[in-house]
């Protein structure tokens, strides 16, 4: 069986940690990930960018719309993923409008984070 | 260097600013792939022809001179800082961007790039808007705040924020396919419109600077229309340029707002509305107009016409019946329906609006009270038009629009049997 944890955290107040606290978090995330790929539990996992650089992508009656940020409606729940590889985000944009839930629900598009293999 | 040279040389290189900074920039935008880079570099380079050009002489391109300075001055930069991996992937990619021979080339395609860009729809509109004025118009962070009446450091906020957008979500810096131009398109329109009705019709703030926000939304709207002729944009600078043309009728000099109807018509400005009307038989021949080109054919009808009763209401109507097919909306049904109350007579006028209403759609609309007002009292029926316009009054929240209600609401009084 495969589980999907979802890290939910406070960007605001991450960002106002010093430096060496931000560190330490890091290193906390880098031993977690070395362990769990040990026990061999490790499927994937990314760091997303900021709930700011994401885009909300809509279509409906064959219209694609985007609004700035997430913005999925209290009453949409998180349902599935894809993690796609895309040009730029106008790109991601055209691939989030055509999950089928685009029409009935909305997609949240967001970057992620790329670091050095 | 004498003195006067200097002058000299700075006033030249202050005027080359004013001509050339913006298209400088958005070519160094696409070169460096970073906005606050471009910013600095394009800085970096007018400061070192203030330098260089007096002891050197101005160069026979001195707009290629910048984009070559600037984007040397770019990569000194990144060099500097290239202790971060982030900085040398970018100094790689820099170096890998081959200047281009001939800077002339594509130079207005970087102006659309431009645009574009900071008119993304992944942008909220407040962003859109505000990077719009700052990077594509060249004001400064304080003149957009003072325009918008919000505090600088909330609109340095926004636009640090667009930019980090662009930047870490890769907002392409690229003109739209042509399957996507039309929506596109849209969003920019969209954008300068906001910028136009903000120096048009809100009331509040320094009413000179609101001017300025329309002349802005002016230049931007030429601008686009010299780089993209598209129909819609033909129409929309027609509309700016055919309201801008009632700017000194539309307020008494003491600041207060006087009707279409009841303009001194000789106050237009016949140039604009002999440009604007130009801009709309073009847009209208080119059969693939839309709403801005639909709303500036009906302005130019006003315009053309010597008073309110000699206004060709017929055509008015036929434009309002293609437009409420174009975009339909209950604001332009209203007005659609105040057409035909000047072609049929206020009740048929009555009629429509009290349909719109019943449907729930206008309820709070201040201004469907204040027309059912308006006709009513063209119907002499005092008690009825009273009472609308006291809805409209309970409604409206401009100061100018309230004082305008309050003032019909007097003379109606003064006229009631009461």
């Amino acid at each position: 069986m495969k589980y999907l944890c979802l890290i939910y955290d406070n960007e605001k107040e991450w960002v106002k940690f010093p430096k060496d606290v931000q560190d330490k978090y890091m290193g906390d995330y880098g031993a977690f990930t070395e362990g769990l790929k040990k026990s061999g539990k490790f499927v994937g996992a990314n760091q997303l960018q900021p709930t700011q650089s994401a885009t909300t992508v809509r279509s409906r009656n064959g219209k694609i719309s985007t609004t700035d940020g997430p913005y999925a409606e209290t009453k949409e729940q998180l349902g599935g993923y894809y993690l796609i590889e895309a040009k730029d985000l106008n790109d991601a944009i055209q691939v989030a409008a055509r999950i089928p839930s685009a029409q009935s629900g909305s997609i949240e598009v967001r970057p992620i984070v790329e670091r050095p293999a | 260097m004498g003195e006067d040279l200097a002058a000299h040389v700075r006033n030249s290189v202050d005027a080359i600013y004013r001509s050339d900074s913006r298209r400088v920039l958005a070519t160094l935008i696409r070169l460096v792939g970073d906005f606050d880079l471009a910013e600095e570099a394009l800085h970096d380079a007018f400061a070192a022809a203030v330098e260089q050009w007096g002891e050197e002489g101005t160069p026979a391109n001195p707009r290629a001179w910048l984009i070559s300075t600037g984007r040397f001055k770019a990569i000194d930069r990144l060099r500097k800082s290239a202790k971060f991996e982030s900085d040398a992937s970018a100094l790689e990619r820099i170096q890998a961007t081959e200047a281009p021979d001939d800077q002339e080339d594509g130079v207005e395609d970087d102006r659309l790039r431009l645009i574009f860009t900071c008119c993304h729809p992944a942008l909220s509109p407040d962003a859109q808007i505000a990077l719009t004025l700052r990077e594509v118009c060249g004001l400064t962070t304080e003149e957009v705040a003072h325009a918008f009446l919000a505090p600088a450091p909330t609109l340095a906020q926004r636009i640090v924020r667009a930019k980090g957008k662009i930047r870490d979500a890769r907002i392409p810096y690229e003109i739209p396919s042509r399957s996507d131009l039309p929506a596109r398109l849209d969003t920019v329109l969209h954008v300068i419109y906001l910028v136009f009705n903000e120096g048009y019709l809100a009331t509040s703030g320094a009413s000179l600077t609101r001017a300025d926000l329309s002349g802005e939304a002016i230049r931007l709207g030429r601008l686009l229309v010299e780089l993209l002729p598209e129909p819609e944009a033909i129409g929309l600078l027609a509309l700016m340029l055919l309201h801008e043309a009632r700017r000194a009728s539309r307020t008494t000099p003491a600041g207060e707002m006087v009707l279409l109807e009841d303009q001194d018509r000789s106050l237009w400005d016949q140039a604009r509305i002999a440009e604007g009307v130009e801009l709309v038989e073009s847009a209208l021949a080119s059969h693939r107009f839309g709403p801005y080109t639909l709303q500036a054919a009906i302005a130019a009808v006003h315009a053309e016409a010597s008073s309110a009763a000699a206004t060709d209401w017929a055509q008015i109507v036929g434009l309002y019946d293609v437009l409420s097919r174009a975009d339909p909306s209950p604001v332009i049904e209203l007005n659609r329906a105040a057409a035909i109350a000047m072609r049929d007579g206020p009740e048929a006028g009555l009629a429509l609006i009290d349909a719109i209403l019943v449907r729930g759609d206008l309820t709070d609309y201040h201004l469907a009270h204040a027309a059912r007002g308006d006709l009513y009292r063209r119907l002499a029926r005092t008690s009825e038009a009273i009472s609308a316009y006291q809805r409209a009054l309970d409604l409206a929240t401009q100061e100018t629009e309230r004082r305008f209600i309050s003032r019909r609401l007097e003379e109606l009084r003064l006229t009631s049997p009461r």
